[in-house]
């Protein structure tokens, strides 16, 4: 009769591999992260009523918004700052949300991988786009010497 | 000797007419337990009980009646039987309790009580979990007191408002209900849990301690105090009534006053 091996307690090797923690992660990325998400929380909130009073409430309101109404706001560099920071804060906001939703709920390190990749490739995409528009915006286009249709533009 | 006692001995089953032992109402319950054992099955199953209880009794009775009268293989662990230990947390209706202190007529009667082992640890057999995961978060947030002073000779004092301080999380019976009940540690086992964090946060803000900033630094973990969602699903499931989810909200404004 072979004598039971008992393993001495404490010794930690009687976790399961499932919950061992690799190796600690140095830096700070995580605090950093979660304090970026209240404070931008703060300022989005500022921006998105003020984008929203201005837009919908003030004179005419909502009636007033056409490819003119948004072409003069872009013509104003206070509103192009203002926009590129509500998109700005609002995508990476949004991204880090969703980025935090994926490590909670994906199982697997490689489906994790994959979600966050697609994840962050939209979210560049839309920020990259997003800044291009905001600052290259030309309401009145010329291409091969041909003023473009729309009406807003001195002939 | 007198032959009318008035007064029987203890051991002798009273009537009903004496002790007012017949005043305490009975009804009937369904106990539905989450029943596994490898060495039978790798599949996990139910079994329902059908039991006569009293209207003292608490869920760590109905499963001792079991145990004892009627299926001698359901196990569970259970040490002191009066909510101190932390031996007896299980999911009951799918919450967390330690089953000696959940009274079966707080619960609803008329439907079956299902009983299962608390979620997130792997089971060993019916409502016994291996423990071990847990206990290894709560080791490595060193649960000690680390003082590099000089040894005193008397008792190491400490003001009254610096006790309070952390009264809240002196009260951790190592039950593991909040960890078990945390949505994140579900997920991958990774995450130190609530039980390890309330447990730093006990010595951080000791006025004694001096270890308070490797503790902070173990949080500061990927897998640390910033995976809490704050869905005060522990604060919800601690038999002793701490504050888990304010007491890890203290310990991320700590690492955060540390690094800013």
């Amino acid at each position: 009769m072979t004598a039971t091996q008992i393993q001495s307690p404490r010794s930690g090797s009687t976790v399961a591999p499932k919950y061992r923690r690799g190796g600690s992660s140095r830096g700070n990325f995580e605090m950093l992260a979660w304090l970026f998400m209240r404070l931008s929380g703060v300022v989005l909130v500022v921006l998105i009523f003020g984008h929203l009073f201005v837009n919908l409430l003030v004179g005419e309101g909502i009636h007033a918004i056409d490819f003119g109404f948004v072409a003069g706001k872009w013509a104003d560099p206070f509103w192009q700052f203002w926009d590129l920071a509500m998109l700005w804060l609002a995508m990476l906001h949004g991204t880090n949300g969703v980025r935090t939703i994926i490590n909670d709920y994906a199982e697997k390190d490689s489906t994790r991988f994959w979600l966050k990749m697609v994840l962050f490739s939209a979210a560049a995409v839309i920020i990259i786009l997003g800044t291009l528009v905001i600052f290259t915006f030309n309401p009145c286009p010329v291409v091969d010497g041909v003023q473009l249709p729309g009406g807003f533009c001195p002939a | 000797m007198s032959a009318e006692l008035a007064e029987p001995a203890s051991k002798i089953e009273l009537p009903a007419h004496v002790g007012g032992g017949g005043e305490i109402p009975t009804f009937d319950i369904t106990l539905r337990v989450r029943r596994y054992d490898p060495e039978i099955s790798s599949e996990a199953r139910w079994d329902d009980f059908k039991l006569t209880m009293y209207g003292t009794d608490r869920v760590l009775d109905a499963l001792h009646k079991i145990k004892w009268e009627v299926d001698g293989s359901v196990s569970f662990r259970r040490s002191c039987a009066h909510g101190v230990c932390g031996s007896d947390a299980m999911r009951i209706n799918g919450r967390n309790r330690l089953a000696c202190k959940t009274l079966l007529k707080d619960l609803d009667t008329t439907k079956p009580i299902t009983v299962e082992p608390i979620k997130g640890l792997p089971v060993e057999k019916d409502l016994i979990v291996d423990m071990e995961p847990f206990f290894q978060s709560f080791r490595e947030v060193m649960p000690f007191l680390i003082n590099r002073g000089h040894e005193p000779t008397k008792e190491r004092l400490q003001s009254a408002e610096d006790r309070e301080r952390f009264d809240d999380t002196t009260k951790c019976i190592l039950c593991a209900a909040c960890t078990s009940s945390c949505p994140v540690f579900w997920t991958d086992g990774q995450y130190f849990g609530p039980a390890a964090i309330v447990n730093a946060h006990r010595f951080i803000f000791d006025s004694r301690d001096d270890a308070g900033d490797m503790r902070l630094e173990i949080l500061n973990d990927k897998e640390g105090v910033w995976r809490c969602r704050t869905t005060f699903n522990c604060s919800e499931a601690c038999p002793r009534g701490i504050q888990v989810t304010q007491a890890i909200a203290e310990v991320k404004q700590a690492i955060l006053a540390r690094k800013i």
